[in-house]
This record gives C-alpha cells, structure tokens and sequence, in this order.
C-alpha cells in the first residue's frame, strides 16, 4: 500500500514535473534573445574591457594577437600619471557644476512654462534644439562663438561695454574649463527641461487649488506641493545627468582637446588620449574602467531610487 | 553544357586580360620584369586622400599606373585622423589592403609591428630619393615604403602688407619678431603660426627648433628652449593671437586668406586655397634663422605607399611593382605638379622648380628637411607629446620657457 502510494503520487509529481519543465522552457525560450543580445552587445564589451586593461594591449597586438598579462600595471601607471588628479578634479567640477546649472536653469524653464501663455508650446519646443544638434556641430560653432578675438560672445560684450579686454575663453587655462562646462550646461538643459516638465504636468492641480485656500502660493506652493511631488523624476534626472556628464567626451574634444595646457582634461578624455593617440589600450582600459566604477555607484543609487518609486 | 559555357567564358576573359596586360606591358616599359604576379588581376588599396581635388588627383595617377601594370584596383579612401585605426581594425581581421598609403611618420610605427612587407626583397630601393624621406620610411634598415611627393613648411607672407609696412620679408629671428610686431595692427596679427596641444602642434614648432640645432633626442637643451622663446616672445608681444594654442593649420590658413594675419607658418598643400583668393598676393620664403651661420631645417611631410605582408605572394609582387609605377619620376612629377607638392627624388629637383616656380622655397627647405622619425624612429611620438605640451605650458604661462621641457616630460 504504502509503496504504491507512493509510486503514483512520485509519478504524478513527475507528470507536474515535465509540464513545469515544458513551462519553464517557454520562459527561457522568450528570455533567450534578449539575453543573447545583451551578453554579445553588453556583456562581451564589458568584460573584454576588463580583459584588456589586465593586458599589455598595444599597436603590435591588433597585428600579431600577442598581449602579455602584466596584472595591474596599467592601473597603477594611470594613476601614478602626473595628469590622473587633474583630471580626476576636472572630471569632478565638470559633472557637478553641469548637472547644478542643467538642473536648476532647467527647473525654473520647467516651472516657467507651466504657465499657459501664447506661443508657449512653441518656444518649449524650440528648446530642444540644442538636444537634437550633433554634438561636432555644436562644440564647432561653441568654438567659434568663444574665439577670442573674433568670436561673437567677445565682440558682443566689448560693444555693450560689459568688459575692457577680450576673455581668453578657451585660451586661457583658468577659463577653459568654465567656458567648456558652460556649453555642457547649454547642451543639458533641453534633457533636464522635458522631464522635469512632465513631471510637474504630473502633478494634479486640485493640489494647488486646495493649498491656495490654506494659504499655499507662490514660493511656499512650490516647497511644500511641487518639490515633494517631484522628488521622484528630480532624482531620476539628477542620477542619469551624472551617468551621462561623466563620460562626455566629444564636446570637450571638440572645443579644447583637453586643453590648453591640459587644463580640460577628464577621465573620459585621459581614456580616449591613452587610447587612440598614444596606442596604449591596455591603459586606455583601465581609465575607462575607473569611469565606468564611478557611473556604477550612481547607477545603484539610481536603480534603488526608481524601485522604491515602483514600490510606492 | 552551361558548365562548358561557362569555362569557355572564362577561358575568354582570361585571355583578354592576358593580352591587355601584355599591351599594358609594351605600353609602360616601366614595369619591373617580375613574372609572378601575372596571374594578378586587381588590387585593393586604402589611403586618406578623401577630400577634393586631392582625391580625383591621386585617383588619375592610381588609373595610370593601374593600366600599366594591367590591372584593376578597388581604392578605399577615409578621412585622415581616422586611418590608423580603420588599419588596426583591418589587421585583426586580417583584411588589410594589398596597397596601404601611410603618413610618413607613422610607417616605422607600423612596420615595427611586423605588418609591412620590405620592400627591398621585392625588388624595390630607396636610390635617388631624398635621405630624409628614406629615413622616414625605413625600420631596422630596410625599406618599407616610398613617396612619391613630399612637403614641409615654410613662412607665407602677404606682400601688400609688407609693402605697405615697408618690410621685408625676414631672414633671422630679430626679423621676424621686429616685422611681426611691426605688421601687427587692430584687427590684424603680425604672425600666425598652429601651437595646438597635437601633433601638429609640434610639427609646426619644428623649423624653429631644428632650425636652432634643436634635437628631439635631448628636448632639454638651450638650442630647444630658445625656439620655445620665440613662439613665446611672438605670443606674448601681441604679435601673434594668444589663438594659436588651438588653432589647427587649416585655422592659420583661414587667418590669413581673412586677412587677419600679415604671415604664416603653413605647408604647399594651402596654396589651392590660397589661389581661389586673388586679391591675396601671397609669397613664401623659408623658414629664418636665429644665428646667419646656420642652414634652415624643417621637417619632411607627405605619405608613404607601403604593401602590407600578403599570403599571395604573387599579390605581394604586383602590389609592390605597383608602388614602383606610384614612385617612377614621370608619376613623381604629374602628382608634384598638379598637387602642389615635391617630387622626393633629388634628380628631379632643378626640373621641377623650373616648371613651378612658386614652389622655390619649399623645394629648397625640401633639400635640407629632415624626416620627424629618423633619429627615434617608433619612439618618436612620445617625443612629439612632449614639444607639443612644452608649447602649451609656456604659451599659457603655466611653466616659465625654461622649465617648460622639464615639466611636460614628468620631470
């Protein structure tokens, strides 16, 4: 008795089994392709990243294949590089005083076009120009516009009177980086604009309409309804801002190169430098790895926020 | 049947082939008698002559020694910064051109990695071409390509300007910086030269600094630090625009078509543009000097063909005759005269001055040029880094003349 029960109800469970072995396979079957996908458009880059900086990775390896394993000596030499600090300062200034700027201008245009006026839709449309530029066409007509002699910015200022001598913006290495982040920030708003936007869109008017009857306008509507309703899309904007200004590359190659006198130079242009002009990828990786390290922690912190909105 | 038809089309064209490439042979006389690569039928080539007229120019001389040799070729052309890497792209997939065109100072680079086939063991030599240009494309004493034609820069001048400023056009340093001075007024600079923080930053800093004695093998010398103080004084006086630390040669170049400056340091490659403005009389001279004793020096531009190693070795051969034909002195002329550029074989010279007058200055500055790569070979970039951030430190002001060298070295 015992031993027959248990038979048929092993074989039942084995039925169960292979139909929940044939459910399971569908599941992997539909992931399969995504997965794929990003294993050999992700992953592959990632750890090959990885591999590389752990290499002796030169111009001779694309010829021969030939890449000795040399452990962690591409990370220390960039960090032993008279330049890494600097740049690891540069890179620091750059992303904060981009994302500040991009994020508070970016909110009072936000705020700003909230109010329904003629033409409005129109000129928050036009906004986006910026974001829809080629990045080369932007940093060569930035390039142009900050030229010292002749550039428009310069000119404009010398004829209104607004200054005496004609600002080296991106001659000078005292001004270059500020010059360099100032265009970062024009490039940023458009990004920072449109989402901050349909977030305040978001929020129900009936929110102000009660809060006016307690006496909520103006500043005090603002801290007490719109920022705290917002907090969510505001830290979304905030952490994809640092992912994407800390890597940003071809602005500042556009305008400066890094330079002058290396006065621009970022990680993410130290990585591309270390690279493609001196060949030493090996090196080149290990920047990029430290780079991606930083945008890691901000991804988490990301990821963390946008689960506790799901959560909520 | 159709198999039958097939072969016997194939038949066909392989003897028409054969026979044009037998006229092809009478034709030219040039070619080198080699009778493997016969079977041989087209060529891949790469180079980064992508923007007019320069490549319908280089294109022309490719279909003439390509009808010589009686072949086709498939020619791939990419903008110039981005050439190295499609060839490092190239070599790991094992698909590089059988004819690669290479600037002059990166073909020690390449053939360091062991990509190059030399060219001495198929039949070709560097004899009668200019001793710079042969440094520059030999490693570990053999050959691995040749230029055709070759470049280098001197000093441009606008002449109604230095008529009007009563000046001539300067022959030492003192010259230079007093009719840089003198010829600077608002809204116009004196000078114009390119101090970029890239190589070409350093190439334009070349003439001054060999010129001097300078020699990339020691950057610490006083013969270097005095070229850097002439870049300096010039900036620094106001005679030349604090600009030029970022301005490219194609910059300095619209400087002075602009009329916003009176000379220039630039290459013969400027001179189409230059034409297309009439109302510029412009003129060249080569580059001062700082002391009457010594000989002007500047460095040797223009590209290499090289032919990358090759299984085929019948594919090797016709790539290497093929580069041959490229080097003839008939070909060597065509391309010198329509591009503006020097033939790099010294025979050539006296003829080809005769014909181009306009181009005196350069060939004379080519007689004397040196190649960037010929004292330190594939170590040469890392010394080019380093003039090329000496330039910035002291055109900024971050480090004094004196320690510029030092400082951009680690030091």
């Amino acid at each position: 008795m015992v031993t027959l029960t248990r038979t048929t109800v092993a074989g039942r469970e084995r039925v169960r089994g292979r139909r929940r072995r044939g459910e399971d396979l569908t599941k992997i079957l539909f992931v399969l392709p995504a997965a794929v996908a990003m294993l050999a458009l992700f992953g592959y880059p990632v750890v090959k990243n990885l591999l590389m900086s752990l290499q002796d990775y030169t111009l001779r390896t694309f010829f021969t294949g030939e890449a000795p394993w040399i452990g962690l000596q591409n990370y220390s030499a960039v960090v032993k590089d008279q330049l890494f600090s600097d740049a690891m300062v540069n890179t620091a200034l750059f992303t904060i005083g981009s994302i500040a700027f991009q994020f508070a201008i970016g909110l009072a245009l936000a705020l700003f076009f909230r109010q329904r006026f003629p033409l409005g839709g129109l000129l928050r449309s036009l906004l986006l120009l910026p974001w829809l530029l080629p990045l080369i066409v932007s940093s060569a007509t930035w390039r142009s516009i900050l030229e010292q002699d002749s550039g428009i910015l310069n000119r404009s200022l010398l004829g209104l009177h607004v200054i005496n001598d004609p600002v080296p913006w991106l001659n000078s290495p005292s001004v270059a980086l500020i010059a360099v982040i100032g265009v970062n920030i024009w490039i940023g708003i458009p990004f920072n604009v449109t989402l901050l936007y349909s977030g305040l869109a978001e929020i129900p008017d009936e929110l102000y309409e009660a809060g006016q009857l307690d006496g909520a306008t103006g500043w005090r509507a603002f801290r007490y309804i719109t920022w705290p309703n917002l907090r969510s899309v505001a830290s979304v904007v905030l952490m994809l801002g640092v992912v994407y200004t800390i890597k940003v590359l071809d602005i500042i190659l556009g305008l400066t190169g890094g330079g002058p006198a290396n006065a621009t130079q970022t990680l993410a242009t130290q990585s591309y430098e270390k690279s493609f002009v001196d060949f030493k990828f090996g090196q080149g990786a290990a920047l990029s790895n430290i780079l991606i390290a930083i945008s890691f922690v901000f991804a988490v912190f990301y990821l963390r926020s946008t689960r506790r909105a799901v959560d909520e | 049947m159709i198999s039958k038809r097939i072969a016997a089309a194939l038949a066909g064209a392989t003897t028409v082939s054969l026979l044009l490439a037998a006229c092809g042979d009478n034709g030219g006389g040039s070619q080198s008698s080699s009778s493997s690569g016969d079977s041989v039928k087209s060529l891949t080539i790469l180079d980064y002559y992508n923007n007019e007229p320069d490549k319908t120019l280089v294109q022309k001389g490719l279909d003439s020694c390509a009808s010589t040799l009686g072949i086709t070729i498939k020619r791939e052309t990419v903008p110039g910064e981005t050439l190295i890497q499609k060839v490092l792209q190239q070599a790991s997939s094992k698909t590089l051109p059988d004819v690669l065109m290479l600037d002059n100072p990166d073909v020690q680079q390449i053939a360091a990695t062991g990509a190059l086939a030399p060219l001495n063991d198929l039949g070709l030599s560097g004899d009668g071409v200019i001793q710079g240009m042969v440094d520059a494309t030999s490693y570990q004493g053999k050959l691995y390509g040749l230029a055709p034609v070759t470049n280098t820069i001197a000093l441009f001048y606008n002449k109604d300007m230095l008529t009007e400023a009563g000046v001539q056009p300067p022959k030492t340093w003192d010259e230079l910086k007093a009719a840089a001075k003198k010829l600077t007024k608002p809204g116009r600079y004196g000078m114009a030269f390119n101090a970029n923080a890239t190589y070409e930053g350093s190439w334009q800093f070349l003439p001054a600094m060999w010129t001097n004695g300078g020699d990339e093998t020691d950057l610490n010398t006083p013969q270097v630090t005095e070229a850097l103080q002439l870049w300096t004084d010039l900036v620094q006086s106001g005679s030349a625009s604090k600009s030029v630390i970022n301005w490219t040669q194609g910059d300095v170049n619209d400087q002075f078509i602009a009329g916003k400056a009176a000379m220039m340091v630039n290459g013969p490659w400027q001179i189409p543009a230059l034409n297309k403005n009439p109302k510029i009389k412009w003129d060249v001279v080569t580059f001062p000097l700082n002391k009457p004793d010594q000989k002007p020096v500047a460095p040797l531009g223009g590209e290499a063909w090289t032919v990358p190693l090759n299984k085929d070795q019948a594919k090797e051969q016709k790539a290497a005759d093929f580069v041959k034909c490229l080097n003839s002195d008939e070909n060597e002329l065509a391309w010198a005269k329509a591009r503006y550029t020097i033939p790099t074989k010294t025979a050539l010279l006296d003829e080809y001055v005769k014909e181009v007058p306009s181009m005196k200055a350069f060939t004379e500055q080519v007689k004397t040029a040196r190649s960037r790569t010929g004292k330190l070979g594939d170590k040469w970039p890392a010394a080019a880094k380093v003039i090329y951030q000496a330039i910035q430190l002291a055109l900024t002001g971050k480090a004094s003349v004196q320690d510029a060298f030092k400082q951009a070295s680690g030091g």
